[in-house]
């Protein structure tokens, strides 16, 4: 578990965190880079709208491992679970932007939905939830 | 991020190392579209050889820089692309947008 503040000085301490987390976890390198991107998107999201930009507010990451039944084999994987205590998103606003128009805007959900597997968000209480998950083939897998 | 500009005649390098993230990249923003608004360099080199990592917000910074560089009649390049910043680009499907170059030598001969 991870537990930190909503300042963006931390974005760089948790990609090396989560760096250190799927090389062990043996994920090749394109994955790697792409779950890091996806955790380091998700949580500027919530620095920036979840929390409008203040640098005190509490974040929780934690992170376990999954596993699934896909097309007859086991995989294994990396769960991540972010909480935040920000305002009630609107989930029918919670996916990025089309890709057909030519501007930077809603990237970062792009870059969140394309590395993952799956992305789930919630609300529970006043707690806002993402939930990511990627699964690594078996024969990739070091869990 | 570290980041230093290297000025020759009408161009502009920026030498750029280091993670760009929603930490600094309005710093880059700044830097760059200065030297096009204020300075008026006629081209502007990113050079990113040194970027590990650049998200989303990096992303923005760059085609800011393209737009401001579009509107005022001047170029814009990127050389020295990491995988990382290579496939945020490509992920993106800004990547077509920009003039990107392996090298300094090959973007300023172009």
């Amino acid at each position: 578990m991870l537990a930190l503040y909503s300042n963006p000085k931390w974005l760089s301490v948790v990609r090396g965190a989560v760096e250190r987390l799927v090389e062990t976890l043996g994920f090749p390198p394109v994955q790697c880079r792409s779950v890091i991107r996806a955790v380091d998107e998700a949580l500027s999201n919530v620095m920036r709208h979840s929390y409008g930009n203040r640098l005190d507010q509490p974040i929780a990451m934690y992170f376990r491992k999954a596993r699934r039944q896909y097309e007859g084999e086991v995989q294994e994987g990396l769960e991540i679970l972010l909480c935040d205590r920000g305002p009630a998103v609107d989930a029918t606003k919670f996916h990025g932007r089309a890709l057909d128009r030519i501007r930077p805007g809603g990237l970062g959900l792009h870059l969140v939905r394309q590395a993952m597997d799956t992305v789930e968000f919630t609300r529970k209480g006043p707690t806002n939830r993402l939930r990511l998950v990627k699964y690594l083939a078996q024969s990739n897998s070091a869990l | 991020m570290q980041i230093s500009a290297r000025r020759q005649e009408q161009t502009t390098i920026f030498d750029v190392s280091g993670d760009i993230d929603f930490a600094n990249s309005r710093e880059l923003r700044q830097s760059v579209l200065q030297e096009i608004q204020e300075r008026h360099a006629g081209r502007v080199v990113v050079n990113l050889s040194q970027v590990r990592y650049i998200d989303s917000s990096g992303v923005a910074s760059l085609v800011a820089g393209l737009k401001t560089s579009r509107d005022l009649g001047s170029r814009f390049m990127l050389i020295g692309l990491s995988p990382a910043a290579r496939e945020v680009l490509q992920l993106s499907r800004l990547i077509k947008l920009f003039e990107i170059y392996d090298s300094e030598e090959q973007a300023l001969a172009s």
